[in-house]
């Protein structure tokens, strides 16, 4: 079982810059949290409490992925799907959070392709923005495709954002049609053309589009990865509560999407 | 005003001294070294690591974890390395720590609690904590951890393999602890920790389904505290081993009302998951505590419950 530490990560109380409706029950909490900006890196994530953290109820930390930094602050992209996020979205600016981060393994770029493809579909998105600066930032000469997917217009979050940060395309589904392909995010992916190992692609959203995304990427011999999304109590490696299948049979038939992930070669998944 | 000198934190588990009652509690702590980055780890007195088998375990399929009122419920099935890889790859982690590593065992049989305890016997763990109480696996653990004379048997089979202090993790999934904790004093364990958590469940209403994949699992955190105490005190009042209380402990209060209830250490659990400094924080606190009330030795609280 391979475990990767991360001893830059750290455990602080950040003051809450602004936590913002983007969308319909979409936030984005800004966080002021130098020490964590500076080595966070795309991919990884952060648990945050989203009450005090000596409030017992609700017990566990949320993990949110990592969607932007800055000099000193950290942005995070979240929905609001339950009674963890919906106590997150009614915190004010001023306000303060315990923020354990940067945490798990993020993506890895490789400089051996040409281009680099982001596919991401609903929240999905979220730890995409950070990459595609990133990518932009230590590869200025490689082409970035961005693919973002989304259920309707309203729920098309952060394009903006994309298109300020100088990638080559950036192609938009929506499964209504309300806005650029009408249709999966996916099947914008099929009608590349890129030849095979000539791409690198990073997926996130829904387990079914990413298995989707896997499958095509399989098919191209493109190298893809996935990052992962699952219950989680402690965030780094000691609950193991957040296992995953692994593909194949074996004696260590799990992965931890915390340690060993979040992002993973879609290989070692399906 | 008078100034306390430095209270003595120092606790005894049989002839075993260890340096404050402070421990982790196992399969919330890892190896120890995860934590490395928010805590001292040489500041804790014992460090209760993950749960260790014969054989590799894959744990169960996932859901394993899901979050309910003031607590959580796990089914994460003992997934672990095997003894041997435990050996060889993480008892060497424990040589770079002055502090003490208790082995958490567990097994299906007396023979594999015996083979186990026998392995380990000559390495430089401080102590052997005996798992007899893991309501996860099915043919394994649990019926050691609700018979009695199954607990007697094991604790008996370990106890001739081994000269380390053997601690026996007593369940709660059971109608009277005290012929437990019995048991395994009769059995000659040097200790016995307490509670190892509730069987319990969760049902997703909108999905008709369990929301653990193991659809039973074991709740732990603040809920579970009020019947951790109430079990160390039965236990506590009714053998003459020390108690290590196990149950929702996040604050110095907890521990301290552990200690009255008659717990000679307590091992800190499922708040290490939310805040994994909360373990070095609380030896701190719990000195703060007995200095603020001036109270020179910690052992002063051990069972000094006032029910007049």
């Amino acid at each position: 079982m391979k475990k990767d530490m991360s001893p830059s990560s750290q455990d602080i109380l950040s003051v809450i810059v602004e936590n913002e409706e983007v969308a319909p029950d979409i936030y984005l909490l800004t966080l002021e949290a130098k020490g964590i900006s500076a080595v966070a890196k795309p991919g990884q994530f952060a648990m945050i409490k989203v009450t005090d953290v000596h409030c017992d109820d609700p017990l566990l930390r949320r993990p949110l992925s990592i969607h932007n930094v800055s000099a000193d602050k950290v942005q995070f992209l979240y929905k609001v799907l339950g009674r963890g996020t919906k106590i997150l979205a009614a915190s004010k600016s001023g306000m303060e959070t315990q923020c354990l981060a940067p945490l798990g393994k993020g993506f890895t770029i490789p400089s051996s392709v040409k281009s680099h493809c982001l596919v991401g579909g609903g929240m999905g998105i979220a730890p995409l923005l950070f990459l595609a600066k990133h990518i932009r930032e230590s590869q200025p000469g490689s082409p970035v495709h961005v693919l973002l997917g989304a259920r309707n217009k309203k729920e098309l979050i952060a394009v903006e954002d994309f298109s300020r940060v100088d990638i080559s395309e950036l192609k938009i589904a929506t499964d209504d049609g309300s806005k650029g392909h009408f249709g999966l995010v996916t099947e914008l992916l099929e009608k590349e053309i890129w030849s095979k190992d000539e791409v690198n692609i990073y997926s996130c959203g829904p387990e079914p589009m990413m298995k989707a995304v896997a499958g095509i990427c399989q098919k191209r011999g493109w190298n893809c990865q996935v990052s992962l999304e699952a219950l989680m109590a402690c965030g780094m490696g000691a609950c193991l509560g957040c296992a995953v299948s692994k593909k194949g049979l074996g004696k260590e038939n799990y992965l931890h999407v915390c340690s060993d992930g979040p992002v993973f070669s879609a290989g070692e998944i399906w | 005003m008078v100034i306390m000198q430095q209270p003595d934190l120092k606790v005894t588990i049989g002839e075993w001294t260890v340096k404050n009652p402070i421990m982790t509690a196992s399969g919330t702590f890892g190896y120890g070294e995860e934590f490395s980055p928010y805590v001292n780890l040489e500041d804790l007195g014992a460090i209760v690591v993950k749960g260790i088998s014969l054989e590799p375990r894959r744990g169960n399929p996932p859901p394993r974890i899901v979050e309910t009122p003031c607590g959580m419920l796990n089914a994460i099935g003992l997934e672990n390395v095997g003894v041997d890889k435990f050996i060889s790859e993480k008892i060497p982690l424990f040589n770079k720590y002055k502090t003490d590593f208790i082995v958490n065992i567990l097994g299906d049989s007396v023979k594999e609690y015996s083979a186990l305890a026998e392995r380990l016997d000559d390495s430089p763990v401080a102590a052997i904590e005996v798992n007899i109480s893991c309501p996860n696996v099915k043919k394994g653990g649990v019926a050691f951890g609700v018979d009695p004379k199954m607990a007697y048997e094991v604790t008996k089979a370990v106890k001739e393999k081994t000269t380390k202090p053997v601690i026996i993790k007593l369940s709660p999934n059971v109608t009277n602890i005290t012929i437990m904790a019995q048991a395994a004093e009769e059995g000659g364990a040097n200790a016995v920790s307490l509670i190892n958590t509730l069987l319990g469940m969760a049902i997703d209403s909108a999905t008709r389904r369990p929301r653990l994949a193991n659809i039973v699992g074991g709740l732990s955190g603040p809920a579970i505290k009020p019947i951790a105490l109430r079990m160390v005190w039965q236990a506590a009042s009714a053998i003459n081993i020390p108690v290590i209380g196990i149950g929702g402990i996040r604050t110095v209060e907890d521990v301290v009302e552990f200690m009255l209830a008659g717990a000679s250490a307590v091992e800190i659990g499922t708040a290490n998951l939310i805040d994994p400094g909360v373990s070095g924080q609380l030896v701190e606190s719990l000195k703060d505590y007995l200095q603020q009330n001036n109270i020179p030795k910690v052992t002063e609280l051990i069972g000094s419950l006032n029910t007049k």
